[in-house]
């Protein structure tokens, strides 16, 4: 009985660790002070239409969403294409290549930003929308790959033979077999891929030029004591924006975990 | 069997190797039209490679390979009149079992109401009329495996192939498939051609069989041939159980009779006398071990047919005389 309370003891540290820092920041956004502090004394509710009626986080957040848009389905397409051509190799061919596909996320994201922005000013290319697209996508590419080429290991080889068996030819096979099957991961993958891009900062800040996406907004009102309560709001609405896909992807992982045989 | 044999699949100096490794070596083989013709062997004979030659989903190195005529060597399996059962049976887990069995239907641009309404109608022939709306996962390996079956046969190949379709299934199942199979064939008059490791299964459903060794036909020809008349010591080892006398000579362990010792053999009789090791009961037949003066231990096997009380008793540490027609005795080869 003792070390099952201890147990639980960990686990409830464990999550307190975890959670509480959340809590209290979903907290300070009901708080009315215009500096949060604790304990909060007085609460509103106006800094939720303070923060929806600022332009300059309305851009903010636009720019991520469309750059997580974009980033994801290049992510998709991409991705899939790499996992499918990867799982068609040879054993030596595939274990090299498994590992560069990979390598992006691998690598910590200041040396991906900072890769990436010189390489951008090799080229004489500016700072711009779609170079923070382009630096998303390297991590967003790894996330479908891994999924989708975690599905196609487990489809047994005999699916698509018996599919050319049975008289389709690549494309249909495709349609009517690789697609349908991978079709979850793909789901999954994209989700993740969007939640990532959605909150990444290092990169962005390497790879944004004037443009502000919402993590940077974040991270230059905290870093200027400015705004602060629309700060908490704001990462309330994160909060719960991002839970949403990160749960869905949960959801569907858990789903391709029984694939018949 | 026929009256005018006619080919229809024909293997001419068909070669395949992966990476240096050898999987088949210079390989001939025709199979007639109408046939049921097995590919026996142990695992890694080549068997199963030799059928991938024939559905497409291998190239081979040398050699042709016609189908009725026509060197299909190069072409993919969707442009081959073969269609296969896997040993995995490889339904689609996303499709319900009509839209599985008519999957070929439609791949070849039939309307969906009749490709359904054909897929009905193999489901029916394979005693599963009512399972269409279900999913492979909710299936016993049984029944997926008559799906796999029907899914096949629904396109009416020229050729049926079967990669050991039987393996994944107990016993008595599997004798129940080996019937239903050989009615299916008889029915339709597909030619089948049959991967297996299993003799038993080969000698009791095969027109003719086709024993693979080391990437190399060792022996086609009846299952009366290649029990009968093994042309070499591996098939007749591999086929039913056997004693070699010398090396080089075969007799099947049922031709040997066991008498008393000190009795004389029968006419055109050979005999040895011998210490009786091991006598197992197996119901209807009892195997012995008889280790002969010279040294050779011989396997008998004789029928439980006559009466209990007219039975020789005997036990193992017995001396008892071995006896066997001469001409049961046939060297390998000849």
């Amino acid at each position: 009985m003792r070390s099952e309370a201890l147990i639980w003891a960990a686990v409830a540290a464990i999550m307190g660790f975890l959670f509480i820092p959340i809590v209290i920041i979903i907290a300070y956004a009901f708080s009315a002070a215009p500096i949060p502090s604790w304990p909060i004394t007085s609460f509103a509710l106006h800094w939720f239409s303070d923060t929806w009626n600022d332009d300059e986080i309305r851009q903010a957040l636009a720019l991520s969403v469309e750059v997580a848009a974009l980033a994801t389905i290049s992510a998709i397409l991409l991705g899939t294409l790499a996992a499918m051509a990867v799982a068609r190799m040879k054993s030596a061919a595939k274990e090299v290549v498994s590992f560069i596909a990979v390598l992006p996320i691998a690598l910590p994201g200041i040396l991906t930003g900072m890769a990436l922005a010189s390489y951008f000013a090799f080229w004489g290319l500016n700072l711009s929308y779609w170079t923070i697209v382009a630096g998303h996508a390297t991590f967003c590419i790894v996330i479908v790959y891994n999924n989708v080429i975690a599905r196609l290991r487990r489809m047994p080889r005999s699916l698509t033979e018996a599919s050319a068996d049975l008289g389709a030819d690549a494309f249909l096979t495709f349609r009517r077999v690789q697609l349908p099957m991978m079709a979850s991961a793909i789901g999954a993958g994209a989700l993740l891929a969007f939640a990532l891009s959605f909150d990444e900062v290092i990169v962005t800040t390497f790879t944004a030029g004037a443009q502000n996406t919402l993590p940077l907004w974040i991270f230059g009102a905290i870093r200027l004591g400015q705004k602060l309560p629309e700060v908490n709001v704001v990462v309330f609405a994160i909060i719960l924006f991002t839970a949403v896909p990160v749960l869905l992807a949960q959801k569907l992982i858990g789903e391709s975990g029984r694939v018949a045989r | 069997m026929q009256t005018a044999k006619q080919p229809i699949v024909q293997l001419e100096g068909v070669a395949k190797s992966y990476g240096g490794a050898v999987a088949l070596a210079q390989l001939d083989l025709t199979v007639y039209a109408g046939e049921f013709f097995t590919l026996l062997g142990p695992s890694g004979s080549g068997k199963t490679t030799t059928l991938r030659l024939i559905a497409g989903f291998e190239r081979p190195d040398t050699g042709r390979i016609m189908l009725d005529g026509e060197d299909v060597a190069n072409r993919p399996p969707f442009e081959r009149a073969v269609n296969t059962v896997f040993q995995d049976y490889a339904l689609f887990p996303h499709l319900t079992l009509i839209e599985n069995v008519a999957y070929g239907l439609r791949a070849k641009k039939m309307p969906k109401a009749q490709a359904h309404e054909e897929a009905e109608k193999a489901l029916a022939a394979v005693q599963l009329a009512d399972y269409g709306g279900r999913k492979p996962t909710q299936l016993s390996g049984g029944q997926r495996q008559r799906v796999a079956l029907a899914r096949a046969m629904v396109n009416k190949p020229r050729v049926l192939l079967l990669d050991e379709p039987l393996g994944a299934l107990d016993l008595k199942l599997r004798h129940r498939m080996q019937i239903e199979l050989k009615r299916l064939q008889h029915e339709t008059g597909i030619t089948f051609i049959y991967v297996t490791h299993d003799q038993d299964e080969a000698l009791s459903m095969s027109d003719r069989i086709a024993v693979f060794s080391k990437g190399r036909i060792e022996q086609i020809g009846t299952a009366f041939d290649l029990y009968e008349r093994p042309a070499s010591v591996f098939v007749a080892d591999f086929v039913g159980s056997s004693n070699l006398l010398g090396g080089d000579t075969l007799l099947r362990p049922e031709k040997i009779q066991l008498l008393p010792a000190g009795s004389t053999a029968p006419e055109g009789f050979e005999a040895g006398e011998g210490i009786l090791r091991e006598a197992t009961y197996l119901g209807a037949v009892t195997r012995y071990q008889v280790a002969l003066a010279d040294g050779t231990l011989l396997h008998v096997m004789e029928s439980n047919t006559r009466p209990v009380g007219e039975r020789l008793r005997l036990a193992a540490g017995d001396t008892v005389l071995a006896a066997w027609p001469r001409d049961a005795a046939r060297k390998i080869g000849n």
